[in-house]
């Protein structure tokens, strides 16, 4: 009955992003554009081996260059001598020893880059090079002297769940091997800090994922009470994982409470490269067992995570990988046994899909290998094994998110198919594209299918709760977070929020600091289902304010009043007031923590209610392939993604999108080449990112089931389009050519030698 | 650090006369990668890209060559008349980089750097460029075979700048291949040039050796094997791919395999030999 009056820019519209505009223009300033007076600048010393003992560090020559102010060691560490996120085992520098090429050993803070530089290289270490500890699987039993006090296993776990006697009719068994992808934001790690005057606190301007666990791990290393380390988001230009390890947070906060004046430090690209943790490569064997139908009876198998020096998120990535073996689908007995380790390579983390992009790739792989044994097709075999709401997980988990697999699957496939190559195809679309190394008859093109479940949210026990103040004044909100905004689109869609649940058309984000409680990262595809609530919950306790001030002047019981486009309205009676005239001269402020539901660790069988939810995927991927040459172009990506409720459908197309690009990237180009412990392309030289000539046309369907455990029955949409792209892309290679392919990226060499 | 501004290619050789240690710069897309890498630190640098000489062409029908100037950059030989007339140079010159980067590079940046992996050098291989140098001492031409002596090594003399390139004008059929792990903007892993000059078949490949380098057994195996370049069969141009391949001398490294390089030569010489005819 309503009509609305009022074009706002509510739930449900493709509400554009306040810091659009600047960043289209480059006027957006990241943290990387921060500048103080009086500034200098800091860089750090790293170290050229894989593995080696520090015999000494002599600073002597650089201390004496004109414009050095500051050279800092691990004896300057006044703190805690070690960080990071789940176990405290990574130094802020090196001391006695170094555990992978480009280790942090010493930092200056110099009047110009070009001084530090130059003091950098003044500095004399002595190293005694040591044995380097690349193979995982050398990390796993007694082999190899342990390469660190925590030992080389960082984690095992075990899952065993139901009659593990089990044999299928048919059975079908894979290796697989995953690269090392890297996140490669565009915006180098980069901070500027601040100290307060009497060299008791600092502020610190940050392009990272999570503030307050920033902040906890800082305060620690530098011995200050937490609220005398203040941490503002400076511009963030992508995370995808790589930001919610310590990078040079600690190192700028300390030269600049050393110096008494403010230190900026900025990554180049190719020091970005050694600055942040990367996704694990790994190695997964599994063995499918199932009917002579195709149902699945029983998994097998074995995951090996390399997670490099330190132990970052590894723990985490592993559990994430183990517990989503079975894939999307029915699975009512699995025996895995998972494994991260560590080696002398570069530490590994967070990367978008944290663990389910490696156990998918592995178990699409799987469900290809079962339709071919089972004489059917890619399509019925995921139909006739899709999970649904209510079945139970490999790890006794039952799925009580929304499950809408079979339909993701239906949908997909129902998104037509692009057309053929033509006769008189543009040079550039072919393989090879620029190169012009094949002419159409060359080509042959390929159908690869690809499904993901992915949990979203913390798991374990983890309460990653989220916080949010909104202040209704005149009118207008004001809505106060700690919620990292990294690209993802959170600053656009907490107004957004505020405006349908208030009735108001002005509302801004505050300052993203320290100065609330905490947001948890900006990861696991969970902000807009946690912030998102916090946000939520803040306006709806705002709104019963309001209400109740309303209804004490009118005389009118709260409960009857409910808001309808811009006006409260007494639905039981004939009164309405825009909420702009009800909030004049008044302010209400109110501040709500969101926490999900509680979840458990895993038993010693892997058994347990680790996961709050889950999210689906379904990718269909047509590509073009150049079997002699061993090039490929990806086509076309047709996907149906669950989203829950489609809060901004603008911002849902563009992390699909790009999504879709990065898995892309891991199917056929991006791998950072490790040989022997040492990075042999950390440069965009080398390390390949899909151009507009690799990025296929992206079909999407956003499949809208609303999701009952969700504040806004919207799911995370960030992870998933990245994770089963990657298979289907790599079974579409697999189709061109009719070979196996068993590793990503598929390099030339694998399709044509 | 001076930067020393020519306006005329004798007021650049004067410069460089008196400054013999000067870094010589045009588009800046090799050099300032390494500044930037702190690879190169440089003393002096002597800027080339206003001299307005070196970014002429020219056709000279009478002898059927094209002369272009060093600062010449990629986005003007990608289309237009230099496309017509050298479209080997054309194709090749679309593969480097982006187009920010066409649009800074030049010829004589290739030239200057001569890295095996340098998109157009190929092409100049192929076709026997005539390289132009020009110093205080007079011009000299060098061909290219003689040009470029080793990875990133030239026989440009230090007090010498390239000024240009001539190139024949053949009216024959020509075209280069680069195989990248990307399909633009990517170093080339393995590339060639084939052309047919003087009625005879030329092969040049890329990234597979210290230098460019010519398939000269190739060439002389199609020489003989046909007598109709326009009218390969598929199995000579197999064959003539197979030698090529033997005659390629690549490494392993980050970017590739030997193994893979030395079969993308194959590949790209045996479809490169028919390319553009009826077959």
């Amino acid at each position: 009955m309503s009509s609305v009056k009022t074009k706002r820019d509510v739930l449900g519209t493709s509400s554009l992003r306040p810091d659009g505009g600047a960043k289209v223009k480059g006027d957006f300033a990241f943290t990387s554009d921060l500048h103080a007076e009086n500034m200098l600048w800091g860089a750090t010393l790293r170290s050229p081996h894989p593995h080696a003992r520090i015999v000494s560090i002599d600073t002597t020559a650089a201390w004496k260059i004109a414009g050095v102010e500051c050279i800092v060691t691990a004896d300057d560490v006044p703190g805690q001598l070690t960080y990071g996120l789940i176990s405290s085992d990574q130094p802020v520098f090196a001391k006695d020893v170094v555990r992978y090429m480009g280790e942090p050993i010493a930092a200056v803070a110099a009047d110009h880059p070009e001084t530090c530089r130059r003091a950098l290289a003044a500095i004399t270490v002595v190293y005694e090079v040591l044995p380097v500890l690349f193979d995982p699987e050398l990390a796993i039993g007694d082999d190899f002297e342990p390469i660190h006090p925590d030992g080389n296993l960082i984690r095992q776990q075990r899952i065993v769940h139901g009659d593990t006697s089990v044999v299928g009719d048919v059975i079908v068994e894979g290796h697989y091997v995953i690269g090392m992808q890297d996140q490669a934001f565009l915006g180098t790690e980069s901070a500027l800090a601040l100290p307060d005057a009497d060299g008791q606190g600092v502020e610190v301007f940050v392009a990272t994922q999570w503030l307050h666990e920033d902040q906890k791990q800082m305060a620690a290393c530098l011995n200050l009470p937490t609220e005398r380390v203040r941490l503002v988001l400076g511009g963030v230009g992508g995370a995808f994982g790589a930001r919610e390890d310590i990078s040079l947070q600690v190192h700028t906060a300390l030269l600049a409470l050393r110096t008494s004046r403010p230190v900026k430090m900025q990554y180049g690209r190719e020091e970005s490269f050694f600055g942040h943790v990367h996704r694990h490569p790994a190695t997964v064997w599994m063995r499918h067992h199932a009917t002579n139908e195709g149902k699945i009876v029983k998994i097998e198998a074995r995951f090996v995570f390399d997670g490099g020096a330190y132990a970052s998120t590894s723990a985490a990535v592993l559990i994430n990988g183990v517990t989503h073996t079975q894939g999307p689908y029915k699975c009512p007995v699995a025996v895995v046994d998972g494994y991260a380790v560590r080696t002398n390579n570069p530490p590994c983390g967070a990367m978008r899909g944290f663990g389910v992009v490696q156990a998918c790739f592995a178990h699409e792989g799987q469900m290809d290998k079962l339709a071919a044994a089972v004489g059917t097709d890619p399509v019925s075999i995921r139909l006739m094994n899709a999970m649904e709401t209510g079945d139970l997980l490999i790890t006794g988990q039952p799925v009580e998110s929304v499950a809408p697999v079979a339909r993701l699957i239906r949908e997909t496939n129902e998104i037509p198919l692009p057309p053929d190559l033509a006769i008189d195809a543009n040079e550039l679309d072919l393989p090879g594209g620029s190169g012009i190394t094949a002419e159409r008859k060359h080509i042959r093109r390929g159908i690869g299918w690809g499904v993901s479940i992915k949990n979203i949210m913390y798991s374990e026990g983890f309460d990653d709760y989220s916080t949010a103040r909104c202040t209704l004044s005149d009118g207008k909100v004001v809505l106060k977070f700690a919620t990292s905004e990294v690209g993802q689109g959170f600053v656009t869609l907490a107004p957004q929020i505020a405006r349908s649940v208030l009735g108001v058309t002005d509302a801004v984000c505050d300052t993203i600091d320290t100065q609330i409680g905490s947001a948890g990262s900006t990861s696991a595809s969970r902000q807009t289902w946690m912030s998102g609530g916090a946000v939520d919950g803040a306006c709806r306790l705002v709104r019963e304010r309001l209400f109740e001030l309303v209804g004490a002047q009118q005389n009118i019981e709260p409960i009857r009043f409910a808001i309808e486009d811009d006006e409260i309205v007494d639905t039981a009676g004939t009164f309405r007031m825009s909420v702009i005239e009800a909030s004049q001269g008044i302010t209400i402020s109110e501040t709500f923590e969101h926490h999900h539901r509680k979840t458990e660790e895993l038993d010693e069988n892997g058994q347990g209610n680790c996961h709050v939810a889950f999210a689906f995927v379904a990718h269909r991927a047509v590509v073009d392939v150049d079997p002699e040459l061993g090039l490929v172009k990806v086509v076309q990506i047709a996907t149906a993604q669950d989203v829950g409720q489609v809060l901004n459908p603008l911002s849902v197309l563009g992390q699909i999108e790009g999504g879709i690009a990065q898995g892309l990237g891991l199917a056929v180009m991006e791998e950072i080449i490790v040989q022997e412990g040492r990075v042999r392309n950390p440069s965009f030289t080398d390390y390949l990112l899909p151009t507009a000539l690799d990025a296929p046309v992206v079909v999407a369907r956003m499949i809208e089931e609303y999701e009952p455990q969700a504040p806004l029955g919207a799911k995370g949409v960030g992870e998933p389009p990245c994770i089963s792209v990657t298979p289907a892309i790599v079974a579409a290679i697999r189709d061109a050519i009719g070979k196996d392919i068993d590793r990503c990226p598929v390099r030339p060499q694998d399709i044509c030698l | 650090m001076p930067v020393l501004i020519a306006h005329t290619i004798s007021e650049a050789t004067e410069i460089l006369a008196e400054n013999p240690d000067a870094t010589i710069l045009n588009g800046g897309t090799d050099l300032m990668v390494e500044v930037n890498f702190n690879h190169r630190h440089p003393s002096s640098v002597l800027l080339l890209r206003n001299v307005p000489q070196l970014r002429e062409w020219s056709i000279d029908s009478s002898q059927q060559t094209i002369t272009i100037g060093a600062g010449v950059p990629y986005a003007a030989m990608e289309t237009g008349a230099i496309a017509a007339a050298v479209p080997a140079l054309a194709q090749a010159a679309r593969t480097v980089g982006s187009p920010q980067i066409r649009a800074a590079g030049t010829m004589g940046g290739n030239l200057g750097t001569c890295s095996p992996a340098g998109d157009t050098l190929p092409v100049l291989s192929a076709l026997e460029a005539t390289i132009h140098l020009s110093s205080q001492d007079g011009e000299r031409t060098v061909p290219f075979g003689e040009f470029m002596v080793g990875p990133k090594k030239n026989s440009r003399l230090q007090h010498e700048i390239i000024t240009a390139v001539t190139l024949p004008v053949t009216g024959n059929r020509q075209g280069y291949s680069k195989v990248g792990v990307r399909n633009a903007m990517v170093i080339s892993v393995a590339s060639a040039c084939f052309a047919i000059v003087d009625d005879t078949p030329r092969l040049a490949m890329g990234s597979v050796g210290p230098t460019i380098l010519r398939a000269v057994k190739a060439e002389k195996f199609l020489a003989e094997a046909t007598k109709d370049l326009d009218n390969i069969s598929d199995e000579i141009a197999r064959e003539f791919g197979e030698i090529a391949s033997t005659e390629a001398r690549p490494i392993d490294d980050h970017r590739s395999t030997a193994q893979y390089r030395a079969h993308a030569i194959k590949v790209l010489a045996s479809r490169l030999a028919v390319r553009g005819t009826a077959s």
